[in-house]
């Protein structure tokens, strides 16, 4: 009963413990009733992943009712694994929160934040997990609901033009999907996205079904924050507080990727979106600017928070580098950055969480000598920085390999060249910060700083260890993206 | 507003009326048009002509801040539970034909709760935005007392 209801409950958990935490109000209660949730969700999410792998493709009606006629959940070895990531960051961010979210949020909004918190989680884990292109759409607004309001949350004033920003951008990223789903459902008169898929391919040369992708596509770049589409990311993850900077930077743009991954391959068959479309074509530029641009315009931040932000529109790039490669190989890449990029992004964020905790601040200027102050935390940053550069030994040296390996696979040497240039760029952006905090003398605030309490440590030091763990054993991470990137390239759901 | 004496009388007549209408929409949301969200609004409209017409305030003793968020959340907490029930019963989430003796009597009750969810949700969320509007420049905290 339990174990057949396991994908609902994945995210009726989080989406009822909402509600509960804004009933019970309390902010110790709250606390507790999303700590549960997000470590049920996560436990929930080992155990999909761990049928998926065993048994294949796991589909669930909603309320009995059959597909294609009701909503479907369907889980298979994609979404199994962008399941597993949200879900980890979830629990793992809501164990570090609380010291951050005390200093961070005014008592009486404390109980809101953890109700908007799993809400976005629900919200996340709901599009990832869902078999129908609508309640995608669904899904994809209350995550991003939820999200501007974490982000309004922030301290500084320029919080709510930042949530702003983001509000008016994701709306018409999500009215784009939906404009695009309108589309397809006045052609193929169906919803689900198996149903879609066959339909799909009969009627490809209909302009309808062109524009209905192009909707698509443009509308989900924007929520993946793709350049030229990202400028609404760098001020959002900036100003949000701490926590939610975290979370959002580590499973947002994931999700938003992996459903472009949904879309593209899923729905409109590779052949479409390839040939047809020219889908590689009109990504490799912008995915190429985007590692270039993002890491240049990093560089020269004096607030790490942004800095971070930047990096992630350029690690955005890498991810669509892959799908833009569009062979099996590149896929791999692009699914197993995706993992990667949510630990080390995880990681750096959270060390910058936790020196906000002590200093207040995350400007440059502030962290000087803080190395010494706060070896624990730096430590963690240096361990995620030289992860984002992408050092052997670490995750994100494999997700890189994969990506260099499909450009030669394909004879596009120069793409593999230009991966490692804009390396480069991450570690001068990654120097500026290990410097200042290493080699500098002391500033007076950094001086009296005392380490972080061991409730945000640990957490942190769990996400750097990943960086590590998954840099050297890549069984699990890359022999799951493999089999993803398999199923996606033979139009499998 | 004491000397808007035509706008106070009718007000007073037209609204239990209104929050009747509601509660027909409400209820016979499954067999004509209407259902939760229609009513929720029309249940939350009475209120707001209230406020409009004897001051926000006055209002709020009506219903207090409280009560809306207990009821925001109540609604969903039903709806969602509704489903949760089924399930605790055998059934996959959301399916309500285990409420009842036949499955149709159930997915009739189902569907009747989740609406009234969905109605007490829509109404308290709807009054609370017409307060938080209508307060602006003073205190505009959910919270503050």
């Amino acid at each position: 009963m339990i174990t057949s209801n396991l994908p609902a409950l994945q995210v009726v958990v989080p989406l009822l413990a909402g509600p509960l935490c804004v009933l019970l109000r309390r902010e110790d209660v709250s606390y507790a009733i999303a700590l549960l949730a997000s470590w049920a969700s996560f436990a929930m999410s080992i155990l999909l992943l761990m049928a998926v792998l065993e048994n294949g493709p796991i589909s669930f009606a909603f309320g009995g009712w059959e597909p294609p006629w009701g909503i479907e959940y369907r889980i298979d070895s994609v979404n199994a694994y962008v399941l597993l990531i949200v879900a980890a960051i979830g629990a793992i961010v809501i164990t570090y929160a609380r010291p951050s979210v005390a200093y961070e949020i005014e008592p009486q909004r404390r109980y809101l934040f953890y109700t908007a918190y799993l809400l976005c989680l629900a919200g996340l884990l709901g599009v990832t997990i869902t078999g129908d292109a609508f309640n995608v759409f669904v899904f994809l607004e209350i995550s991003s609901l939820s999200s501007y309001v974490l982000i309004s949350l922030g301290r500084d004033r320029q919080a709510l033009t930042a949530a702003y920003r983001y509000l008016i951008f994701g709306t018409i990223g999500a009215t784009f999907y939906l404009i695009g789903v309108g589309l397809l459902y006045q052609t193929t008169g169906t919803l689900n996205m198996a149903d879609l898929a066959e339909r799909v391919s009969t009627v490809t040369d209909s302009r309808t079904v062109r524009v209905a992708f192009a909707f698509m596509a443009v509308g989900l770049a924007m929520k993946a924050a793709l350049f030229p589409l990202h400028i609404w990311l760098p001020n959002a993850y900036a100003y949000a507080p701490s926590v939610v900077s975290v979370f959002l930077a580590a499973t947002a743009t994931k999700v938003s990727v992996y459903l472009l991954l949904r879309v593209y391959f899923t729905i409109f068959g590779t052949p479409f979106a390839i040939q047809t479309m020219g889908l590689g074509d009109a990504l490799m530029p912008l995915a190429i600017l985007a590692m270039f641009v993002g890491s240049a315009v990093a560089i020269f931040q004096p607030d790490i928070k942004r800095m971070l932000a930047y990096s992630s529109v350029a690690q955005i790039g890498y991810m669509v580098l892959g799908i833009g490669i569009a062979t099996t190989v590149g896929l791999t890449a692009g699914i197993l950055h995706l993992f990667n990029h949510a630990l080390m992004k995880g990681a750096l964020f959270m060390a910058m969480g936790c020196v906000f905790y002590r200093l207040g601040s995350v400007r440059l200027e502030a962290m000087h000598g803080i190395g010494k102050t706060m070896p624990w935390t730096m430590g963690a940053f240096v361990v995620g920085g030289l992860s984002l550069i992408g050092v052997p030994a670490t995750a994100g040296f494999v997700s890189k390999w994969y990506l260099i390996l499909a450009a030669f696979e394909r004879d596009w040497w120069w793409a593999a060249v230009l991966v490692l240039l804009s390396s480069l760029l991450a570690i001068i952006y990654v120097w500026r910060v290990i410097e200042v905090a290493y080699f500098r003398p002391p500033s007076d605030s950094a001086a009296t700083a005392a380490e972080a309490p061991s409730v945000m440590v640990v957490p942190m030091w769990v996400l750097a260890g990943a960086n590590v763990y998954f840099g050297l054993d890549t069984r699990v991470s890359v022999g799951v993206a493999q089999q993803a990137a398999k199923s996606l390239m033979d139009g499998g759901v | 507003m004491s000397h808007h004496f035509v706008i106070r009388v009718v007000g007073k007549l037209l609204i239990p009326f209104i929050l009747l209408f509601g509660l027909y929409v409400q209820f016979h949301g499954d067999f004509g048009p209407g259902g939760g969200f229609q009513a929720g609004v029309i249940f939350a409209s009475a209120f707001v002509l209230y406020a409009l017409i004897y001051g926000v305030d006055k209002a709020r003793e009506i219903l207090p801040d409280d009560v809306l968020r207990v009821g925001i959340a109540l609604g969903v907490l039903i709806f969602g539970g509704t489903g949760v029930v089924s399930m605790l019963w055998g059934a996959p989430y959301l399916d309500y034909s285990p409420l009842a003796s036949t499955p149709s009597a159930g997915q009739h009750i189902g569907i009747f709760i989740v609406e009234l969810g969905v109605g007490i949700t829509v109404a308290s969320v709807m009054v609370t935005l017409f307060n938080l509007f209508a307060r602006r420049g003073g205190d505009d905290e959910l919270d503050a007392e």
